[in-house]
């Protein structure tokens, strides 16, 4: 088989066969085979990368993981896809795809369409990381850790705190830990809801908190730090982060 | 009921069957004789003292009038409109005379008549002119109330992806195809009829399985429906799509956002002179913060409110991880 490598991904049975009938009825003027097809967002992110797709028919809502989600996990795969995103609800695309920088198809999908979003996604690279996390409107529920050929997904209410170290981002559940290359600050943002800074470089995710310690060192200025659920390790708070950490244990039950 | 049914919102008289209705009257009588008191006596004490003396003699005849116009509410309600108004308040009248002669006698009674006539029949005809008055205020919200159902109906997510499902079919399946095409258009004529007007309970549940055709036909496997209807009363009369969107939203909410199968239930039943409709769906936490199941419960609520007053209610229900919404409504068939 040769031609363009498509790769589908679809909750619905009937939308994968009519975009394979569609994808037959194009195959005169532009030859693809498929090389595989998921059922929802996480087997996508299991399946597509081992299978050397160029170009993933990604439908935007799936079970289990948004389409968008998916393209931003798969976006840091050395050999990713271009994406395709599919869509029978507009009023996601027009959310989502604000910057216009994204090619998208509306269901029903009409084989014009889709031989024209073939042929440009063909010669593009895969959407930026940065660019999908401006048309994603929602945080992510997992962060991801690309190695060769499989994606590792950690689902965000797991972990328990994120810390830079460098160029890097230390990454801790309750079981191991892992290193992710996106700046802190990006994930303060895009976490808000369930993060919260305690110093210049950590994150702790508020539902670990469980109380705060006084440092019993004696040398110079004291200070506390953070008792975590789950875990031994105390993490300084910085001064700077005191006040508004103290109120946050106020609020607590 | 029949007040629904007519185009142009003409006069109707108040269903005197309804519990809004019974409530409002038993509300506004206490009131005006609570008021009656308040403004004859010298001191507040005074005015209580007199309101429950008067209260023993208004109670019980509050209660028979009432009693009356439900036994003869049929009747009155096969009237015009002004015939039906001076039926209600010459029965109305005639039953205060008779009690009032029956409680103090001849002589004593026979002089407080006039009075009492007076202001029975002044009171009647205030109350009906307020319920006249509150047909009219809703009357508009009748008409909106079918935009509403419009509104709130049509997810674009489900049409789309179903006319996507169709194609799919045309080639593999054409008669499917040709099925589910229908099926639509059912479901779409339904959607866009006349929504002030009731519906039979089985073309309800037909509509429900039309809809539940499509949506088997795109998610296949994934979605498992019960149907117990066994006990449906098909002659029920109830506001049309009231049960269609609570099934929508138990698939869009508890079958489509899962990976695995979704089980679906749909009980309907007749309690005695009750209908009781549940749906259950699979409970998925981060799906019931999304706003558009509320939306739609709302929508709902507020339609079942304009068809049965106090009548009917709808509550949802957690029980472990399954979701449940329940609609408790009169049970009334269509008059021959």
């Amino acid at each position: 088989m040769s031609g363009l490598r498509v790769f589908i991904a679809d909750d619905e049975e009937p939308a994968r066969e009519r975009l394979k009938e569609l994808l037959n009825d194009i195959a005169a003027e532009l030859p693809t085979s498929i090389v595989g097809e998921a059922r929802h967002g996480l087997e996508t992110i299991e399946l597509v990368p081992t299978s050397r797709a160029q170009v993933l028919l990604l439908d935007i809502q799936m079970p289990g993981m948004g389409g968008l989600e998916v393209a931003r996990h798969l976006a840091s795969l050395e050999n990713a896809p271009a994406v395709v995103f599919v869509t029978a609800h507009e009023r996601h695309a027009v959310e989502a795809f604000e910057l216009n920088a994204l090619d998208y198809l509306l269901k029903p999908v009409r084989s014009a369409r889709l031989a024209a979003a073939l042929r440009k996604a063909a010669t593009a690279a895969a959407p930026g990381r940065e660019q999908l996390a401006r048309a994603a409107s929602d945080a992510r529920e997992y962060l991801s850790i690309a190695e060769r050929h499989r994606i590792v997904l950690v689902p965000v209410r797991d972990i328990v705190f994120l810390m830079a170290e460098q160029k890097y981002v230390t990454l801790r559940t309750r079981e191991r830990q892992h290193l992710i290359e996106e700046p802190l600050i990006d994930l303060e943002r895009e976490f808000a809801a369930q993060f919260v800074r305690i110093h210049r470089n950590c994150l702790v995710a508020r539902a670990a908190i469980r109380g705060f310690e006084r440092a019993s060192g004696s040398d110079e200025e004291p200070h506390w730090l953070v008792v975590l659920d789950g875990i031994d390790e105390r993490l300084p708070v910085s001064r700077r982060q005191w006040p508004a950490l103290r109120e946050l244990v106020a609020d607590k039950p | 009921m029949v007040s629904i049914r007519q185009n142009a919102y003409p006069d109707v008289l108040p269903d005197f069957r309804n519990l809004g209705v019974i409530a409002r009257v038993l509300v506004a009588v206490n009131a005006l004789a609570l008021a009656g008191a308040v403004f004859a006596a010298p001191s507040f004490r005074d005015a209580l003292h007199r309101f429950v003396e008067a209260a023993a003699f208004v109670e019980p005849l509050l209660f028979l009038e009432l009693l009356a116009l439900f036994a003869l509410s049929p009747w009155i309600a096969r009237l015009p409109y002004w015939a039906g108004c001076a039926a209600v308040v010459a029965l109305v009248t005639a039953l205060a005379a008779a009690y009032q002669l029956a409680v103090f006698g001849v002589p004593q009674g026979a002089a407080l008549l006039a009075r009492t006539i007076v202001l029975c029949a002044a009171l009647a005809a205030g109350l009906l002119g307020y319920f006249r008055l509150l047909v009219k205020a809703f009357s508009p919200a009748l008409a909106e109330a079918r935009l509403q159902t419009l509104q709130a109906r049509i997810r674009p997510h489900f049409l789309f992806n179903s006319l996507n499902a169709v194609l799919a079919l045309i080639r593999r399946d054409p008669r499917r195809a040709e099925r589910s095409l229908e099926d639509l258009a059912d479901l779409f004529r339904t959607l866009m009829s006349d929504a002030r007007q009731f519906v039979r309970l089985s073309d309800e549940i037909a509509l429900l399985e039309r809809y539940a055709e499509l949506e088997q036909l795109r998610l296949g496997e994934r979605l498992r429906i019960t149907w117990e209807l066994d006990a449906a009363p098909s002659d029920a009369l109830l506001p049309p799509l009231v049960l269609q969107p609570l099934l929508e939203n138990a698939v869009y909410h508890g079958v489509e956002p899962d990976t695995a199968a979704g089980e679906v239930l749909v009980r309907i039943e007749r309690r005695g002179d009750r209908v009781i409709a549940r749906i259950e769906n699979p409970y998925i936490e981060a799906e019931q913060q999304r706003a558009g199941n509320r939306m739609a419960l709302e929508n709902i609520r507020e339609r079942l409110a304009l068809f049965f007053d106090a009548e009917a209610r709808i509550e949802t229900s957690l029980h472990g991880n399954r979701y449940r919404v329940e609609i408790e409504m009169p049970y009334r068939v269509a008059q021959a």
